[in-house]
């Protein structure tokens, strides 16, 4: 019983999930009600991580981790999601989607996500992450009567179905050779000569790989971020993100730390292939949401180059990549919500032409953004590119820094074409500018902090530099 | 001296540009002071940094005014600081950019605030890179400069302006990622960015030609040396006057620097080794692009051109590793500075006032505009290098340092001298004598007044230093004596080495 204390902020966001329920069964077009008791719930819940304890605590029969790691993940997802939910208040309105079920979904998938975050355990691990998948495959078709919804929930169901089939079966194959479920067993009986658990690695990785989607197992990625409602790509491309790299680090750095000879090159080939496949691939896009799409396969390759060299020192990498990412991808999809007129949103990246002329400020942080995405100094994206290149190139992969930095390149010209067509094009017919606050300020926020950023980028390190997996 | 005044040199710009980004009000108002504040902030910095040269102490050798923050815990310092090379591109840079912003003021026509951000916020950037005492922060300076300037000639260029954006942007910035990658591996090295530190620390010789060949990567580019050289004609043709003259007269310049900061600080050995690539690619450089400077009908593209030859000798006098050499190359940087951005004004006077930049669209200008034509004529011949004017100086040194290496080499980059000397008259005959060819030109009025002062500044340091360049050498003296000392004393370390 004493451990159920450690974890009340899972607790707390079930009972409110629970309640809120209730509340949106029972009062009438309770919507603006249930998006804002969301929010403060999520802050809530932040509260209570915050206030966990220092030390690393296992509980239930060392099936729940509570470390500093699991802490940082779930402040991040949970701060996000709330975010995400700031901005989509506009949009949901506006497409007539705005019904109860969807602030509570993402409450779920985010319960689900907490759950993944912190697993030591293979069964605990898998039921959050199914958790977060089913809501996450309702909230894809969220838009019932819009086809490419639809299309886009079942395409993402399917596939990530089979992922999850996928990793089920790598679990089965590890606990039979391993003889456990739990993390650090599994990672005391694994060693070398293991070929078979070796093996079911290779299906968990699978499984993962779709889950931050790294090419080759990235199909999904631009068509559900195209078809599903821009309120549910946006949190598509922040909060699972968070969950699922946490987990990738998680089982790689502690049940199959011993092999990590065997894993280590294919998580350099996922890194490098997505890096090159986001760079290219989005050249010729229009749809600002698919190009979206392309370029998060592409920062997720950079966030999985910091995890493949191995060091702590490229963990610690890849969550500042992951925490600069999700503050970019952020401001980006606050300047997507504003491409709003006469309430029908726009995707296409045509219809920015001329911003600068009609919305100079919202121009001028789309272009912070932009360039902060394509990685130039001194905004934080470079950054993040940096420490990422800074851990490779200590782990001697210099290949691996070659390729990442050349792609940096390619896809900066995606990022100024988007640049290109905002300020160098012919205005057309403006924007509206009766923005939601809180659309305002998350744009605001992210874009001064990417700006400023280089002033004082210690603090970001101090917070992460205490993370130690193993 | 406690007063951190090389961080207000940098900084000042930026804080004018943030005032220029928050004013308000009714469109004419706004106009008018963001004009006033671009003014005032850049010519108060031209100011600050006379001032920093007044007290600069030219008989040391150390870097001096110093400052040093705490950035990166543990890890990257926050650190500025110059030496006699620095002092002068800072005061080129902070020279040139009120030069710039009068040229803007005169000819840009639309948002003229986010123009004189652009060139506040570029001046920041430029004047990081030669403060910097840390590879980090350099690189942050050197890259951040692509951002301001991709947006002068995307959103103020000719016809062909995006096509040109890019090339630069791309071009640039593929050349300085590699530069990226060898920075962190010198942190992984020798365990630290601080280049005073790793002035003095030796890195050993398998890793300097690696080294050595991605910082070239980054600074050939922009440099540009041949064959690396194409994005600048499209560059220069398509930017508005005032990118022009920031791109030939400092963008160019710090890849001359890191040159001499890095490539010949950190990597002798290397430098040395690779030296006679650099001769190749320079002498090709000045035969080449000269030649292809003779054949342009675009001025701005044949100035462009003459870039590139000009720049040529900077690399020849640097890798000379002679002190005349050296001298040479950085006065030749300073002249070349002033003169291109003056010459690339002179263009802008009669684009502004007939918009074409074709040679054959003008000719007998002399009739109409006396004065232009006055001030064309030094400046054509500054070009072209005639003794009395900087550019001589700077060519003559550079010679001079070639000769004591390699008679071949400073024949065939003589020969660059003649040919200056045929393209840059033959333009100057086209445009400026002969029969009025057009009749549509008989409208354009002479020079106005602040054209003429602009001018007359320019013209009257080109000519000052062209006569007197102690002043130049009198700076940088301690400051190339120390470098060619360590240079040699690091280069006879490593026969040592090898020997043993």
């Amino acid at each position: 019983m004493q451990s159920i204390i450690y974890i009340f902020p899972e607790l707390f966001l079930s009972l409110s999930i629970m309640s809120l329920l209730m509340l949106g069964v029972f009062v009438k077009k309770s919507f603006k009600l249930i998006n804002m008791l969301t929010i403060l719930s999520l802050i809530f819940t932040i509260a209570l991580v915050i206030n966990q304890p220092d030390e690393i605590i296992k509980i239930f029969n060392n099936s729940y981790i509570i470390d500093k790691f699991s802490i940082f993940m779930k402040i991040l997802t949970l701060l996000f999601c709330s975010f995400v939910l700031i901005l989509s208040k506009d949009y949901l309105k506006n497409n007539n989607i705005d019904k109860i079920e969807y602030p509570i979904l993402i409450l779920a998938s985010t319960l689900g996500m907490l759950l993944m975050i912190s697993s030591y355990d293979l069964i605990v691990f898998y039921l959050g992450l199914e958790l977060q998948s089913l809501c996450l495959y309702i909230l894809a078709a969220f838009k019932r009567d819009d086809e490419r919804s639809t299309e886009s929930g079942l395409k993402y169901f399917v596939l990530s179905a089979l992922a999850s089939g996928l990793l089920l079966y790598g679990s089965s194959l590890i606990y039979g050779f391993t003889g456990s479920t739990n993390f650090e067993v599994i990672a005391e009986n694994l060693d070398e000569s293991n070929t078979a658990a070796i093996f079911g690695i290779v299906f968990i990785i699978v499984g993962l790989a779709f889950k931050v989607s790294a090419v080759p197992f990235h199909m999904w990625t631009p068509d559900v971020y195209e078809g599903s409602p821009t309120s549910v790509t946006s949190f598509f491309a922040l909060v699972p993100k968070v969950a699922a790299l946490a987990v990738f680090i998680r089982f790689m750095y502690v049940p199959f730390i011993n092999v990590i000879d065997h894993w280590q090159i294919i998580i350099v080939f996922l890194s490098v292939a997505s890096m090159i496949l986001g760079a290219f691939a989005a050249i010729g896009q229009n749809n600002i949401k698919r190009l979206m799409a392309y370029s998060s396969i592409g920062h997720m390759g950079y966030a999985l180059a910091g995890l493949a060299t191995g060091t702590n020192a490229g963990i610690q990498s890849t969550i500042i990549y992951l925490t600069i990412y999700l503050v970019m991808n952020l401001g980006a999809f606050g300047c997507i919500f504003m491409m709003k007129r006469e309430n029908v949103f726009y995707e296409n990246i045509n219809d920015l032409s001329g911003l600068s002329k009609n919305q100079p400020l919202l121009a001028l942080s789309f272009l912070i953004i932009l360039f902060s995405l394509a990685g130039i100094p001194p905004l934080a994206g470079f950054f993040a590119k940096f420490y990422v290149f800074m851990a490779v190139i200590e782990a001697k992969m210099y290949a691996l820094a070659i390729i990442g930095l050349l792609t940096t390149v390619v896809s900066a010209f995606y990022y100024l074409r988007v640049i290109k067509i905002i300020y160098f094009d012919k205005p057309k017919k403006p924007f509206e500018k009766n923005y939601d606050w809180g659309l305002k300020i998350s744009l605001i926020l992210s874009s001064i902090l990417i700006l400023i950023y280089f002033i004082y980028p210690s603090a970001l390190l101090d917070a992460i530099s205490a993370i130690i997996i193993y | 001296m406690n007063f951190p005044i090389l961080s207000a040199i940098i900084f000042i710009p930026l804080i004018g540009a943030l005032f220029i980004l928050i004013t308000k009000g009714n469109q004419k108002n706004v106009e008018k002071n963001s004009k006033y504040v671009a003014i005032f902030s850049s010519i108060a910095n031209f100011l600050l940094s006379l001032f920093l040269w007044f007290s600069f102490d030219t008989s040391v050798s150390d870097f001096q005014f110093v400052e040093e923050k705490k950035w990166i815990d543990g890890f990257i310092n926050f650190q500025l600081g110059i030496d006699g090379i620095s002092i002068l591109f800072i005061l080129l840079t902070t020279f040139i950019t009120p030069v710039c912003i009068f040229s803007g003021i005169l000819s840009i026509k639309y948002k003229i605030k986010e123009f004189l951000i652009a060139i506040l916020v570029m001046e920041t950037l430029m004047l990081g890179v030669f403060c910097s005492l840390d590879l980090v922060i350099f690189y942050l300076f050197f890259e951040g400069g692509l951002i301001p300037m991709f947006l002068i000639i995307g959103i103020w260029g000719g016809p062909k302006r995006v096509y040109s954006a890019f090339k630069f942007f791309l071009f640039t910035l593929l050349g300085s990622v590699l530069m990226l990658v060898a920075i962190i591996s010198i942190y992984w090295i020798t365990g630290t960015t601080d280049v005073v530190k790793l002035l003095d620390i030796k890195i050993s010789q398998e890793y300097q030609y690696l080294l050595w060949l991605a910082f070239f990567s980054s600074f050939a580019v922009k440099l540009p040396m041949w064959p690396v050289h194409t994005w600048l004609p499209d560059a220069h043709v398509e930017a508005p006057t005032a990118g022009s003259v920031i791109l030939a007269a400092i963008l160019l310049k710090m890849a001359g620097y890191g040159f001499i900061r890095f490539s010949l600080g950190l990597f002798p050995v290397a430098s040395d080794y690779f030296t006679p690539l650099i001769f190749i690619l320079s002498i090709i450089a000045i035969i080449y692009t000269s030649l292809i400077a003779l054949m342009q009908d675009d001025m701005k593209k044949l100035i462009a051109y003459s870039s590139v030859a000009h720049m040529g000798f900077v690399t020849l006098g640097i890798f000379s590793l002679t002190k005349q050499g050296l001298e040479g190359s950085i006065i030749q940087m300073l002249s070349h500075g002033l003169i291109s951005a003056a010459l690339f004004l002179c263009v802008g006077v009669v684009y502004d006032r007939y918009h074409s930049r074709m040679i054959s669209s003008y000719g007998g200008l002399v009739n109409l505009m006396p004065k232009y034509a006055f001030v064309f004529m030094i400046f054509t011949l500054a070009a072209l290098g005639l003794p009395g004017t900087s550019g001589f100086v700077g060519e003559f040194l550079v010679l001079v340092g070639v000769f004591q290496k390699s008679v071949i080499a400073a024949v065939l980059a003589s020969l660059g001298v003649i040919l200056a000397a045929a393209y840059m008259l033959w333009l100057y005959r086209r445009v400026i004598f002969g029969k009025i060819g057009n009749t549509e030109i008989k409208k354009m009025v002479d020079l106005n007044k602040t054209e003429l002062y602009i001018f007359a500044s320019i013209v009257f340091l080109t000519l000052f230093f062209g006569i007197y360049p102690e002043p130049l050498l009198n700076t940088i003296n301690v400051s190339i004596d120390n470098l060619i000392d360590k240079y040699n004393a690091n280069i006879n370390f490593h026969i040592a080495q090898t020997n043993n």
